[in-house]
């Protein structure tokens, strides 16, 4: 059972999946969140016809070809990954997880694609509306292909509107709109967009501050600076709303990944936030099961339970509680049920994989009746399913310290960039930015950190739901393709080697257009 | 209204559709064609600008489409994209790095301070053009000549036997690349090759207006034409002749047949009628522009490659076929009806699928809009965006 996978291969596929999307989504969100920064300002062109607004526009277009072009190169990968290295999962869900791909491609891929020429070739040859409607069109296609993987992603956080199959023995789509609509696909897509319209404003001011820096190209970066700073200001705030609620549907879908993000092991009433941690050293004896004591903590009392369950004395489970069961907890129905320990969930989804074992047996004799009792066993012992590939219950909590700093390192740098965005504003309505070298580099230094703090959300994210590739049902380790772990481990380097290569191209080429500025065309 | 539809015909219906997006793909593989040609038809830098410029206002439609592609097979016929794309590991791997150096190539070749300088990128897209369309054609060869694999959908219970889970499995340690040891396989992918090749000079001769371009790429026509047609023709005579795979539905039993795929054709006359336009369309284009000053060959080509290719690939799907056989154990063949999604999604993917007419409108609205006027030397001149 679990103990004999093989780990090598698995680890060296879950690194290559977590190299390639990194990659991946260090251009993302600079395409979700300068788009629509284009589009305001050729916006404000197509209204004022000032062609200061146009060389704008351009300048910012020129950035967003360069970072678009190494986007779409790094996205080739992860679609076909699904297949190549995580073959089981393709077919255990592939009938609910390839559609919102295949839509993705046929309603957003080819929307960016073709107007993303027009925006680029098109200003000697079509009219002013047309490149507008256009550029419009080139943001929405990006946040619309955004949309389509983040609701296949919720979907494995939070599996709906689908049955298990003992026939085929996958899982099949019984309601589209339950997977399109389901409150963490919802929540998901706006936390995602939002905090990359973050990023993108954050980028263009940074470059800006830069200009105004050198003292040069002051009134276009003052402009610059004036919309994404608003932008950026709206989108950071509404990124810190939609995030609350996220952490509401993770405390009642994902118990364990919201215990491992505050590092909670004892549960209780009345739970503080931790506002500020850090874990001590590693307690040997207590290793074993990845628990960590706190060296210092900043705590806001009661704030926790208000967070999860908006009640200050509600219950908050920990780990210990979560591997123990017996907690009470309101269920996805809305139901006050006992919590069940990790030891009966394992007894549960071996019952269920048992069955489906027992259904193939009985359909190869073709014994009905045997088929009809297997069926009723494995689909009352289902939601467990995923269990069952384990033995040790302490396989099933996620690495803690790491989810822990990447939530709240990413929630720290959200608010800070609540009140970046507010004192820039005031700075620029004051007249007072142009001088300020303090403000101008602390808006340089900012760049990075967006990057980080989107980074930290997916580490969160993907890393706090460990071990499951798909929440209860499928473990990770059950989903890889059947490779040598040496096949991985060498393509694994070579998608290092030629994405950082890319990377460093791509940094290159875009200081030097950075330095080039405004003034010039759009070589 | 697509309810009305049976679990089968749905699975037709996007056997349809993948076809057809396979067939757009080779289509617009004359960008991997041109990619092949850019010293042989430029000669000196702005001749070159011009062709990487025609080129690169294309790309992204080619590969598109591939993704596009991938994401419909994964949606309609799963079990294709597990068993494949994860056994056969290396072939789509290679196919994967040809593409993704391309994505950048184009926009990074004749920028400032671009780390490798231009040559590289031009290399990429080279690689990109004969690597890339060659593998493409020869694991699509697999879809004829069988490949190497073995299925167990409940292998998911196997925990308490056996520690392996793995549904699709490959049976041989070269993950794919043992396909290049057929030479049907191989005879296809050089076509593909070529006919990319052929579909680029047409493309060139009616978007670029140059003399010199146009002069050379009518002779490059000739020169690719004669290795297209002895691969192609070898290829198809042999898929005529050679023993196939069949399905009996009411068994569920895979088994050999002699002239299979001869039988297919003349079981689907529609089908035979399709391939066999296509096949004189891209003959025609391809004459008329070599004997006259013609523009249009590409359009004559185009729509004949369409043709071809997805008449290929109804022979390779239909009547009771197994669109992706497995030599190492007849019976994991994956067939249309045990490798495809549920009748729910197909039934909302065709919903999906009425899209694809509005997407090719605009998409046709929005090239005619910029190509108005074919490209020449001034245009790379005018201080504009270019590549």
């Amino acid at each position: 059972m679990v103990e004999n996978f093989d780990y090598s291969l698995i680890d060296w596929s879950r690194a290559q999946f977590a190299l390639t999307a990194m990659y991946h989504w260090l251009f993302v969100p600079l395409t979700l969140g300068l788009g629509f920064i284009m589009a305001f300002m050729e916006t404000i062109y197509y209204k004022t016809g000032n062609p200061e607004w146009k060389k704008l526009t351009k300048f910012w277009m020129k950035l967003f070809g360069i970072n678009f072009a190494i986007g779409v190169a790094t996205g080739l990968i992860l679609e076909f990954e699904f297949g190549t290295n995580w073959s089981n999962y393709s077919w255990f869900v592939g009938d609910i997880f390839g559609a919102p791909l295949a839509i993705e491609g046929i309603l957003a891929f080819f929307l960016e694609s073709t107007f993303v020429a027009v925006m680029f070739f098109g200003w000697k040859k079509v009219s002013k509306k047309f490149h507008l409607v256009s550029t419009w069109l080139v943001a929405f296609g990006a946040n619309l292909s955004a949309l389509w993987i983040l609701v296949a992603n919720a979907w494995m956080q939070l599996p709906a509107g689908m049955t298990f199959n003992p026939e085929t023995a996958r899982n099949e789509m019984t309601n589209f709109w339950d997977v399109f609509l389901s409150p963490m696909a919802v929540n998901k897509f706006l936390h995602t967009i939002s905090s990359s319209f973050v990023l993108g404003a954050i980028f263009v001011i940074g470059i800006s501050a830069w200009f105004l820096l050198k003292k040069r190209e002051v009134v276009f970066a003052k402009r610059s600076i004036l919309v994404a700073g608003v932008f950026g200001l709206i989108s950071s705030i509404f990124t810190i709303l939609v995030g609350d609620i996220s952490g509401q549907l993770v405390a009642k879908n994902q118990p364990m990944k919201f215990a491992a993000i505050e590092g909670l092991y004892k549960g209780q009433k009345n739970a503080g936030l931790i506002a500020i941690g850090m874990f001590s050293t590693q307690n040997p004896e207590e290793a074993r099961k990845n628990v960590k004591d706190f060296a210092f903590k900043i705590e806001i009392p009661n704030m926790l339970s208000y967070l999860a369950y908006r009640d200050f004395e509600a219950f908050v489970p920990g780990i210990e509680d979560i591997i123990e069961g017996s907690y009470e907890y309101t269920d996805k129905s809305g139901k006050k049920v006992t919590a069940l320990s990790a030891n009966e969930k394992i007894r549960r989804g071996r019952k269920a994989i048992r069955a489906l074992s027992n259904y193939k047996i009985a359909k190869d004799n073709k014994d009905e009746a045997a088929m009809a009792s297997a069926r009723k066993v494995l689909d009352e012992n289902f939601q467990y399913f995923g269990y069952g590939y384990f033995n040790d219950p302490n396989r099933l909590i996620p690495n803690v310290p790491l989810t822990f700093y990447s939530f709240h390192l990413m929630v720290l740098l959200g608010f800070y960039f609540v009140l970046f965005f507010i004192v820039i504003l005031i700075l620029l309505y004051k007249r007072r930015l142009d001088g300020n070298k303090l403000w101008l580099r602390v808006s340089i230094i900012t760049m990075p950190l967006a990057y980080l703090a989107s980074m930290f959300g997916w580490v969160t994210a993907e890393m706090g739901r460990q071990p499951w590739v798909i929440q209860d049902l499928m473990p990770t380790m059950a989903a890889v393709s059947r490779l040598d772990a040496g096949s991985v481990e060498l393509t694994f380097w070579l998608f290092a080697v030629l994405f950082t290569a890319l990377l460093i191209a791509e940094i290159r080429i875009m200081t030097k257009q950075v330095k080039i500025g405004p003034k010039e065309g759009g070589r | 209204m697509f309810e009305v539809l049976s679990h089968l015909q749905l699975q037709h219906y996007w056997w349809f559709i993948i076809s057809l997006l396979g067939s757009l793909l080779v289509f617009l593989m004359f960008v991997q064609g041109g990619q092949t040609m850019i010293y042989t038809l430029g000669k000196n830098k702005t001749e070159r600008s011009m062709i990487v410029n025609s080129l690169g206002r294309k790309w992204e439609f080619t590969f598109t489409t591939l993704v596009t592609f991938g994401g419909a097979f994964f949606a309609s016929f799963p079990l294709f994209y597990s068993t494949s794309f994860g056994g056969a590991y290396w072939v789509w791997m290679l196919i994967l790095f040809c593409f993704i150096i391309q994505a950048i190539s184009y926009e990074y070749r004749s920028k400032p301070n671009n780390v490798f300088g231009p040559r590289t990128y031009e290399v990429f897209l080279f690689i990109n053009g004969a690597l890339g369309t060659i593998l493409i054609g020869t694991a699509v060869g697999t879809f004829f000549n069988g490949a190497e694999f073995s299925v167990g959908k409940q292998n998911v219970a196997n925990i308490f036997t056996t520690v392996d889970v793995t549904i699709s499995r490959w049976e041989t340690p070269a993950h794919g690349l043992e396909a290049v040891l057929n030479f049907h396989n191989v005879a296809l992918g050089l076509s593909v090759f070529f006919l990319a090749r052929i579909l680029a000079v047409l493309y060139f001769m009616n978007n670029i207006d140059d003399e010199n371009i146009f002069r050379r790429s009518k002779k490059q026509l000739l020169y690719n034409t004669i290795p297209f047609l002895v691969f192609f023709l070898y290829f198809v005579i042999r898929l005529l002749i050679m023993e196939g795979f069949a399905y009996d539905p009411k068994e569920g039993i895979v088994s050999m047949e002699s002239y299979k795929y001869l039988n297919n054709f003349l079981a689907m006359p529609l089908v035979l009628v399709i391939f066999l336009a296509g096949v004189v369309l891209v003959l025609y284009g391809i004459i008329k522009s070599l004997l006259k000053t013609y523009t249009k060959g590409i359009w004559l080509t185009g729509i004949g490659t369409v043709l071809t290719v997805l008449g290929l690939f109804m022979v390779a799907g239909y009547n009771n076929t197994p669109f992706y056989p497995s030599n190492f154990d007849l019976q994991s063949s994956l067939t249309i009806q045990n490798a495809s999604s549920s009748e729910y999604t197909l039934t909302v993917m065709s919903y999906v699928s009425l899209f694809v007419p509005f997407v090719l409108a605009y998409i046709y609205y929005a090239w005619s809009a910029i190509n108005k006027k074919k490209i020449d030397a001034d245009e790379m001149s005018d201080g504009e965006h270019h590549y």
